[in-house]
């Protein structure tokens, strides 16, 4: 039923999950000292902004991006200038969100940051590219009977993959391993890193396996 | 309501778990008394016509060298020459076997057999003080690791000998300022194989060849840290086992004539480099004794022993070096070392074998004595037959001193036999773990959780059945315990009373467990709508929501040491996390948002909305506002914490030191305004949310409570704070009074509060009643709600809260009861009471809050901002559970019935921990605050039970509120339910009254249920933590850490949950206390209202 779907939602994630490899590899052959643990900071921005550019591009290629009612340039401009500021928010809201779960608020504020704008660009950037600035639609798209397409049911399980990642990274902080990926946040960052690609594998491969039960209000 | 039942079930629970606890500690930690009496020079004589004492005497040695080696096992100290492919740790010492055979009369290699545990603290204490230290040696400095016991290091200080001490930092812990020069070295980073070493080695051959010590302890580490990082087959065992050679070689190069040195291990190694229990690989260490000159009578022969015991090294150095033997040795002095009976003429300061072991056995006897006055632990059969052996041994050596006459050789066999029974019998009361206990203790908590959580589950059943209760499982108990004690006696004619209690847990866990099955699988003929119920309650899907994934978190961090070392943000973390969950889950199911209008919303999917979206849309809103208040709270409790000494870069809450040390005093002074502010703010609260709900209105003794001792207590705190941080030197002319109102300020708190919680107790109904004239009762109408607000709130408040319409509430629940007759009903009057909603939450919440208000009594001043946080942080919690619970009712899922879902009762419990840690309190025993003993009692106690309570209940404040509060949890959602939601579906066309707890009085067997439900869930919880922490200390016996982190963890957990679970029943019965008051209140009613 939804074949063409599926298959380009999967060519998209292996695209995008390219993107993320290419976005380790090649700073790691033109920068020189870099390495994920070391430049950890360079390699999160890196990647961060890999995952932004090719979502956005391969999103509006596709266009699944909801269509405008409007046309008029201003429109657009003002939806553009909505996601900008949504996306500038959200990652307030994650570094908050992090700090409450007790990340360090003064000495790394910047590393915190960071991850925010990773898990930002990992989860906003998709529901922006998806939803469009609707936050609205943002929260109805996270309830069981709220997705409505097949790009939907891939954005919450991303989504929850990635923050489920994240959640998990945290935990190997407080132990006595004394290795150089527990420092903060670089467990955190790897385990949404990791949360994110389980996802863009899982999505496809649930959504495959589930086609028969999936029924959506529309389209 | 069936109180009984519930009551009974509940402690029958907590009576299974206090044995699974107590079976374990007793098999897991062993409690010995110290002995606070030291050996001084004068007191032990030689016999004879001239008594001789040590302080004359000269000594055989004038100095010794320690060297100990961390773990150095036997294994590594043997030299097997024909050993051609050693292991790494195999022939690396060659110095030892190389001067055994090349100076036989001047060295000895022994095994060295430590007794458990074999943790290196634990062995320090047990060579230097000759006594067998057990986890908690019981004495008067728990807060500190200070040794106070008699020991040779002290004994050393008292004959004005020179102790000088370098490496391992435990010994200046140990031994405060008791050398004469110290240089420690951090012991804590295990992976740290040679900071400690390389600074020894640094200092010892210039200390050694300098001439300011007599006594020289280098302790060294690397061997220990090594095979902990490593193991000891590795390549690093290896160069660290042939470092320590080349540094035997150059002490002994450097030794003279009158020195002695002694190379010795603490503790074994297993295989894997761990070390801390009790099988032989830990516990055998080697000993080398060398001396330039002759130090053994001969070369080795037949009678040496093969094994030397580590208690035996205090009273041979003691004589040795010539001083008292430690007043609580147990040890017996190493014969080979002591030249035989007669042939020590000529050496001064020499003692023969014979006077040696006479010391030793005259010492170890008065010891024995002292200690058999102080405890009971020692069986009684064998201290008298010990006694009878040393006093027949003692006359029969006098008497051939006093006769002149060589003593009979067996004489020595005998004394020595006396010795190795003592110390035998010392180490079967002390220095051994039960595995038999402890594996019983265990599985007798496994079933409790097992079966706590299926009576959580069971719980409507149990109630409804009629079910006799825990009467089968209570006189199964019995009847086993009876068993257990008569087999006892048969076998071996006493009866251990653990073993009685254990069988009778175990077996009435078992009845009930077999029971509940039998109930799952039973066909479904008797009631088919009970079959369901049980055949679901154990299948995963079900359990690993992640309500129940955050407790299994939870438990499973207690296995970890660096997470129990960092309890408190890990616990602040979960319960973050889990508090975000509630939203989401919400959303998930679509509660969180009223029903959108959205036109790319299919219209026929939902069933139509049951509520308006607005009402749905203020639930939202209160949950969210209370989320962000509990988020708040958890982040500001952060700054409360206590630091523990491992975790290296930590500052303690600067709350935690009492106003009277902070010296500048502006701070001093923001302090002090802070917390009356919170200690104002909290008595406003706990009244403001009384007052809402129409409670201040009633007369009865609560309501005095609330509007008198309350404020009072309140004031009587500040008024203390106020005295106890005035500095002393300042009003000098009120030094008097100032000292008066230190004693009797807090001790009219604590009167207050006990008179506070007794008026409750007894009187704890918070109605007002106005019975109004039967005239307008007889108007067909109910009669409006008008009514005066007496306190000042918004009429809206009271038209919401205040119930006027309870009057068919009441008409309804005295037709189920006695009346029969519609008529007479309907000629009664009407009435009108203020307060009946909150009838049961109203004393409970006020009790809560006089005790919250008691504890910070306790505690030092900064900490009234944490408990205000903390009842911030109880209240939004009963807000969100009360929300989320609302949002499903609007939305036509509510389930019935009054149960708590996990969710609320996980964040309860976990509440409880996080501010156990954010009160400033740690799972160690330096961390306990001993300041709060003496809060009213400033010039100390006579006795040990009124500061231990006062201790206690500082320690567990936490738990205590959060336990008492827990049928909160019941009641809020109730409290604050929203018209026409649940009444909508329950009651039919009355559904616009809010009845509130009045429908709790409507289904009693449900109350009942929905209460030992979740009594039993709370319990659940606390009892899987307890579990984890045990087995945490089982399985990890071996751990670097056990005594330091897991062993204190698990005092401080088993603690918690016999506190906590005694304060639930506390609530528990408060509860059924009202309910018992209002039935009373209802039955006088009725006469009254028809007259
Ligand atoms: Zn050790
Ligand atoms: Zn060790």
């Amino acid at each position: 039923m939804w074949d063409h779907e599926i298959r380009a939602m999967a060519s998209t994630h292996a695209i995008i999950a390219a993107s993320v490899f290419m976005a380790t590899v090649i700073p790691a052959a033109l920068v020189p000292g870099f390495s994920v643990y070391g430049t950890h900071l360079l390699w999160l921005y890196s990647v961060s902004g890999a995952v932004t550019a090719v979502s956005v591009a391969v999103f509006w290629l596709l266009g699944i991006t909801p269509p405008t009612k409007k046309h008029t340039v201003g429109f657009k401009l003002s939806r553009l200038f909505r996601s900008c500021l949504y996306f500038f928010l959200s990652c307030l809201f994650f570094h908050t969100v992090v700090v409450l779960y007790g990340a360090p608020l003064i000495e790394s504020a910047l590393e915190t940051f960071s991850l925010a704008v990773l898990l930002t660009s990992l989860t906003t950037l998709r529901c922006l590219c998806v939803l469009g600035p609707n936050v609205q639609a943002w929260i109805r798209v996270f309830s069981r009977h709220g997705a409505m397409s097949v790009w939907d049911t891939c954005l919450q399980i991303t989504v929850a993959c990635t923050v489920v990642g994240a959640w998990v990274g945290a935990f190997p902080i407080p132990l006595d391993w004394d290795r150089p990926w527990q420092v903060w946040p670089v467990s955190c960052s790897l385990g949404a890193m990791i949360g994110f690609l389980t996802g863009l594998v899982a999505a496809p491969a649930w959504i495959h396996y589930h086609r028969k039960h999936l029924t959506y209000k529309c389209k | 309501m069936k109180g009984l039942p519930v009551l009974s079930l509940l402690l029958w629970m907590c009576a299974v778990y206090f044995v699974g606890i107590y079976l374990f500690v007793g098999g897991f930690l062993l409690v010995r008394l110290e002995v606070n009496r030291t050996s001084t020079c004068g007191d032990v004589l030689q016999p004879g016509e001239e008594p001789v004492d040590f302080c004359r005497v000269q000594p055989r040695f004038r100095r010794a060298v320690l060297l100990i080696i961390d773990a150095l096992k036997i294994d590594f100290a043997w030299f097997d020459p024909n050993n051609t492919a050693p292991r790494p740790y195999e022939n690396k010492l060659p110095v030892l076997e190389e001067t055994v055979s090349s100076r036989p009369s001047h060295s000895r290699l022994y095994p060295f057999r430590a007794d458990p545990p074999t943790t290196t603290m634990q062995r320090i204490k047990g060579f230097t003080t000759g006594s067998l230290p057990t986890f908690v040696d019981v004495g008067n400095n728990f807060a500190s690791s200070a040794i106070l016991e008699d020991n040779l290091i002290h004994q050393f200080g008292q004959v004005g000998k020179r102790v000088v001490f370098m490496g391992d930092d435990t010994w200046e812990n140990l031994f405060p300022k008791k050398f004469h020069r110290s240089l420690p070295f951090p012991s804590f980073n295990v992976k740290d194989l040679h900071t400690v070493d390389n600074g020894i080695l640094q200092h010892l051959y210039t200390t050694m060849v300098g001439d300011d010590w007599d006594v020289l302890v280098a302790h060294f580490l690397g061997v220990d840290h090594c095979g902990h990082r490593f193991g000891p087959d590795h390549p690093a065992m290896a160069d660290k086992l042939t470092q320590m050679d080349g540094v035997i070689r150059s002490v002994i190069d450097r030794l003279q004539n009158d020195t002695l040195l002694v190379v010795m291990g603490d503790h074994g190694m297993t295989d894997t480099g761990d070390h801390g229990g009790e099988s032989q690989k830990e516990t055998d260490a080697a000993i080398f004794l060398y001396s330039p000159s002759p130090l053994f009578p001969g070369p080795p022969s037949q009678s040496e022993p093969d094994v030397v015991p580590q208690t035996d090294l205090v009273p041979t150095l003691a004589l040795l070096l010539g001083v008292p033997i430690p007043y609580s040795s147990v040890g017996q002095v190493l014969l080979p070392l002591f030249p035989p009976h007669g042939q020590t003429e000529g050496a001064v300061g020499r003692l023969s074998q014979l006077e040696a072991l006479w010391i030793n056995a005259k010492q170890v006897n008065r010891f024995l004595e002292t200690y058999s006055g102080m405890a009971k632990d020692i069986p009684p059969e064998s201290l008298s037959q010990l006694k009878r052996q040393f006093s027949r041994l003692s006359s029969e050596y006098l008497s051939s001193v006093r006769e002149g006459r060589s003593p009979s050789p067996q004489l020595a066999a005998s004394l020595q036999a006396y010795l190795t029974s003592v110390r035998d019998t010392c180490r079967a009361t002390w220095a051994r773990f039960n595995p038999l206990k402890m594996a019983v203790g265990l599985a007798i908590l496994a079933f409790a959780c097992l079966t706590c959580f299926i009576l959580s589950e069971l719980s409507l059943v149990l109630i409804r059945e009629n079910a006799p209760g825990p009467k089968a499982p209570v006189v199964a108990a019995l009847a086993a315990g009876a068993c257990a004690a008569a087999c006892q006696l048969l076998a071996q004619g006493y009866v251990e009373a653990a073993w009685c209690l254990a069988a009778a847990a175990l077996s009435s866990e078992l009845l009930f467990l077999w029971r509940a099955h039998r109930r799952g699988t039973a066909p479904a003929d008797k009631n088919g709508a009970k079959a369901p119920k049980c055949t679901t309650w154990l299948s995963p899907c079900r359990l690993l929501i992640p309500p129940l994934l955050v407790p299994l978190l939870r438990c499973a961090s207690l296995l970890s040491d660096s997470y129990v070392i960092a309890e408190g943000r890990a616990v602040t973390f979960l319960v973050f996390s889990l508090a975000l969950y509630i939203p989401i889950h919400l959303n998930w199911d679509g509660l969180l948002l009223p029903p959108s209008h959205d036109p790319l919303k299919a219209a026929g999917f939902l069933p139509p909305p049951a509520s308006s979206p607005s009402t749905v849309r203020k639930e939202s809103s209160i949950l969210l506002a209370c989320l962000a208040l509990l988020v708040g709270s958890l982040y500001l409790s952060l700054s409360f914490h206590a630091c523990r000494e491992e975790q290296g870069s930590c500052q303690p809450s600067p709350f935690l030191s009492p106003l009277s040390r902070l010296q500048d005093s502006q701070l001093k002074n923001l302090h002090y305004v802070l917390s009356v502010f919170s200690l104002g703010s909290w008595t406003y609260l706990l009244r403001r949310c009384l007052r809402h709900y129409g409670n201040l209105n009633s007369s009865g003794g609560t309501a005095f409570t609330a509007h008198w001792i309350l404020p009072l207590l309140s004031v009587c705190l500040a008024l203390h704070w106020a005295v106890s941080a005035t500095p002393e030197d300042s009003f000098r002319n009120l030094a008097e009074l100032i000292s008066l109102a230190q004693l009797a300020l807090p001790r009219a708190a604590f009167c207050l509060l006990g008179l506070g919680l007794f008026l409750i107790w007894l009187d704890p109904l918070t109605v007002f009643v106005k019975t109004r004239g039967a005239a307008s009762a007889r108007a067909s109408s109910l009669p409006p709600p008008s009514y005066r607000a007496s306190t000042g709130i918004s009429p809206q408040a009271e038209l919401h809260h205040l119930i006027p319409q309870i009057y068919q509430r009441m008409r309804r629940s005295m037709d189920d009861g006695e009346l029969s007759g519609g008529g007479e009903v309907d000629s009664s009057p009407a009435v009108k009471a203020y307060g009946l909603g909150t009838i049961y939450s109203a004393p409970l919440l006020l009790f809560c809050g006089l005790l919250g208000i008691g504890l910070l009594l306790l505690h030092p001043e900064g900490m009234a901002l944490s408990f205000l946080l903390l009842l911030l942080e109880m209240g939004a919690l009963l807000h969100i559970h009360a929300s989320s619970t609302n949002l499903s009712s609007l939305h036509g899922t509510y389930s019935g019935g009054f149960n708590v879902p996990w969710t609320p009762v996980v964040l309860w419990s976990l509440a409880a921990t996080q501010f156990f840690h954010a009160t400033g309190h740690l799972p160690t025993f330096p961390s306990i605050q001993w300041g709060a003993a003496f809060v009213g009692f400033p010039d100390g106690h006579t006795g040990t039970l009124l500061p231990a309570s006062l201790v206690t209940l500082n320690t567990f404040a936490s738990h205590i509120l959060f336990a008492v509060g827990c049928p909160l949890l019941l009641f809020w959602p109730l409290v604050c339910e929203v018209r026409g939601s649940r009444g909508a579906r329950a009651c039919g066309e009355e559904g616009e009254d809010a009845v509130m707890e009045m429908r709790l009085r409507e289904n009693p067997q449900q109350f009942s249920s929905a209460l030992l439900q979740l009594s039993t869930r709370y319990l659940f919880i606390l009892g899987a933590q307890v579990f984890a922490s045990v087995c945490a200390a089982a399985i990890l016996r071996r751990h670097l850490m056990v005594w330091k982190v897991f062993a204190p963890k698990l005092m401080f957990e088993a603690s918690g949950f016999l506190v906590s679970s005694v304060s639930l029943l506390i609530g528990v019965t408060l509860v059924l206390r009202v309910d018992v008051a209002v039935g009373r209140w209802f039955k006088r009613l009725v006469p009254d209202a028809s007259r």
